[in-house]
């Protein structure tokens, strides 16, 4: 297991938003987390990036082991220096003051291999051409569907082999959409585990190997997404009948 | 009356120095954490103080001294990089002591803007209740040489004081446009949020934004306390106030608007002194700076809510 989660309890002030969580990814998955709005899909990726509060989550109870070791008390720039650990939160964040290509560059921060952060950028480039024309543009003048492109890019600049996607579709065009899946599955095939929140569940379970189906706090149903897909209770609820 | 508008010319350049100076610190530490750190005035003058100390250990003339003399350049290439270091502590110390506490509480900014200015009151009364309130003056380090062009002069300091505001701005802009630190502090103002998902200590960037910020208070309090040897605990009050002024109409938040702001309100001055008793400078300077704010509320480069720094 890459990752493993363990009876994670989470509160915001006082409120519990995660009420015992338990699952894991392996080496080399896609693992989608579907659920309704509010069930708290964001919450269990802050908890995971160590997000401080006041922003992120606080962690009551249970643990998160990667590669068997617990990242509780690990600080969120350091998960992603040395755990390789990316995360393409929810609603892009994207630096909107700084330019396309300067958001990939802050993205190699705590990088020191040069050779391999140069092949990165013909990557990203490659794989989203839009990020190409747009290169020296202010980032916060792009489209909705461009600024998401440069999350996901600026998620793979910091060298992860494990990235967490936050709703990566938000925003994107039909055709685009599958075009960032495509992406996504390519990357996969060369090594890449990733974790993806998604709303639309039927690209989530044909996308991913496996899936959890969060609900208010609480996983509700779980497996390989073509027991999920035959689910009666998730059918109903998230496949739309 | 041409050599009396020239000879003008340099002293507004060279008060433009000083408010540039200082006014960068105000504008760095806003670019970062949109905090307006009233108590920089007040680093400036701890930085004043600073290089009396420094400079009177290195010249032998306080209590403990150096067992052999310097000469008067060698003592000032010391005193700058000590005193800008030592001030530069100071600087994080209060980042340390009074505004990251208050920044992990996430606690509404006019509060972390109230406990900058009473830091500011606490360094001036510090200083006060320390060392008295007689003034100190500063010994002269440098030995004055005049150049005259024709009929105009200029001296040795005033150069080297312009020098070292346009070289400190030259710096600075190659730092927060063209290195990754300079980038991650202008994505801090932006969203903080993100930054350390791209594997940035945030906290590391805070404190090296003060450690800039301050450091040029120190060397700002260095420059002016040798072309103005007098020190008193309240000098870097309505300096201070002044650089912030020159910080804002430049646009707060812009290098260029804090070097360009600054020399402004050297020029205005100056040149309001020209024709008016020196009593109306204030009033008349003051009064242009709030009809250019009036005209441009963010500022000569700033743009509303974009480009921070
Ligand atoms: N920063 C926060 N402070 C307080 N409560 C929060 C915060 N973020 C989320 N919550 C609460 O935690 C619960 C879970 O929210 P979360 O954002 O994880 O849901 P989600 O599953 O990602 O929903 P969506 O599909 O709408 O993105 C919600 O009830 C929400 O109101
Ligand atoms: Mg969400």
């Amino acid at each position: 297991m890459l990752l493993e989660i363990k009876d994670i309890h989470v509160k915001y002030g006082n409120i519990e938003a995660l009420h015992g969580i338990s699952f894991h990814v392996n080496q080399g998955e896609i693992v989608a987390l579907i659920g309704a709005n509010g069930a708290g899909k964001t919450t269990t990726l802050h908890t995971i990036t160590r997000v401080p509060p006041p922003e992120g989550p606080k962690v009551t109870k249970g643990d998160i082991l990667y590669k068997g070791k617990s990242i509780l008390p690990v600080e969120a720039h350091i998960l992603v220096r040395d755990y390789k650990i990316a995360l393409a939160p929810e609603g892009r964040h994207i630096f909107g003051n700084l330019t396309v290509e300067e958001n990939l560059i802050l993205a190699t921060y705590a990088r020191k291999d040069k050779a391999q952060i140069k092949k990165d950028y013909e990557k990203v480039y490659d794989l989203f051409p839009k990020l190409t024309e747009r290169r020296y543009q202010k980032s916060e003048t792009m489209s909705g569907g461009e600024q998401q492109m440069l999350a996901v890019g600026r998620a793979l600049m910091t060298g992860s082999n494990f990235i967490m996607l936050d709703e990566p579709s938000m925003g994107l065009a039909p055709l685009l959409m599958y075009d960032m899946f495509r992406v996504l599955k390519a990357l996969n095939e060369e090594g890449m585990t990733i974790l993806l929140i998604e709303q639309n569940a039927h690209l989530a379970l044909k996308f991913a190997h496996r899936a959890y189906v969060l609900d208010t706090g609480e996983i509700v149903a779980q497996g390989n997404s073509v027991e999920l897909m035959n689910n009666p209770d998730v059918k109903k609820a998230y496949l739309g009948g | 009356m041409l050599t009396s508008i020239i000879q003008n010319l340099f002293n507004a350049l060279q008060w433009g120095s000083f408010y540039s100076l200082i006014a960068l610190g105000y504008t760095l530490v806003y670019g970062v954490l949109l905090l307006i750190n009233f108590a920089h005035g007040d680093i400036f003058m701890v930085g004043a103080y600073i290089s009396f100390f420094v400079t009177a250990v290195l010249l032998g003339s306080y209590t403990v001294g150096l067992p052999f003399a310097l000469s008067g350049t060698m003592v000032l290439a010391l005193a700058v990089p000590l005193t800008m270091i030592l001030t530069a502590f100071v600087g994080v110390m209060l980042e340390r002591i009074a505004y990251r506490p208050l920044r992990r509480k996430g606690v509404n900014r006019l509060y972390v803007v109230i406990t900058a200015l009473m830091c500011g009151l606490i360094l001036e009364n510090g200083n006060l209740a320390l060392l008295g309130a007689s003034r100190k003056s500063f010994p002269e380090i440098l030995e004055k040489v005049v150049y005259s062009v024709g009929s105009f002069s200029m001296t040795n300091l005033k150069l080297l004081v312009i020098f070292s505001a346009i070289l400190v701005f030259v710096i600075l802009q190659i730092i927060v446009t063209r290195t990754k630190i300079g980038m991650a502090m202008r994505a801090i103002s932006y969203d903080k949020f993100a930054v350390p998902l791209m594997g940035i200590p945030i906290d590391t960037i805070i404190v090296f934004t003060f450690i800039l910020g301050s450091s040029l208070a120190g060397l700002a309090g260095l420059l002016f306390a040798m072309s103005y040897p007098v020190l008193d605990p309240f000098m870097g009050s309505l300096i201070g106030w002044k650089a912030f002024i020159a910080a804002v109409v430049g646009g707060i938040g812009d290098i260029r608007g804090a070097f360009v702001g600054g020399f402004l309100l050297g020029f205005i001055e100056i040149l309001v002194m020209a024709v008016f008793p020196s009593t109306f400078r204030d009033l008349i300077a003051f009064s242009i700076l709030l009809i250019i704010l009036s005209m441009k509320p963010t500022g000569i480069f700033g743009v509303a809510r974009t480009t921070k720094i």
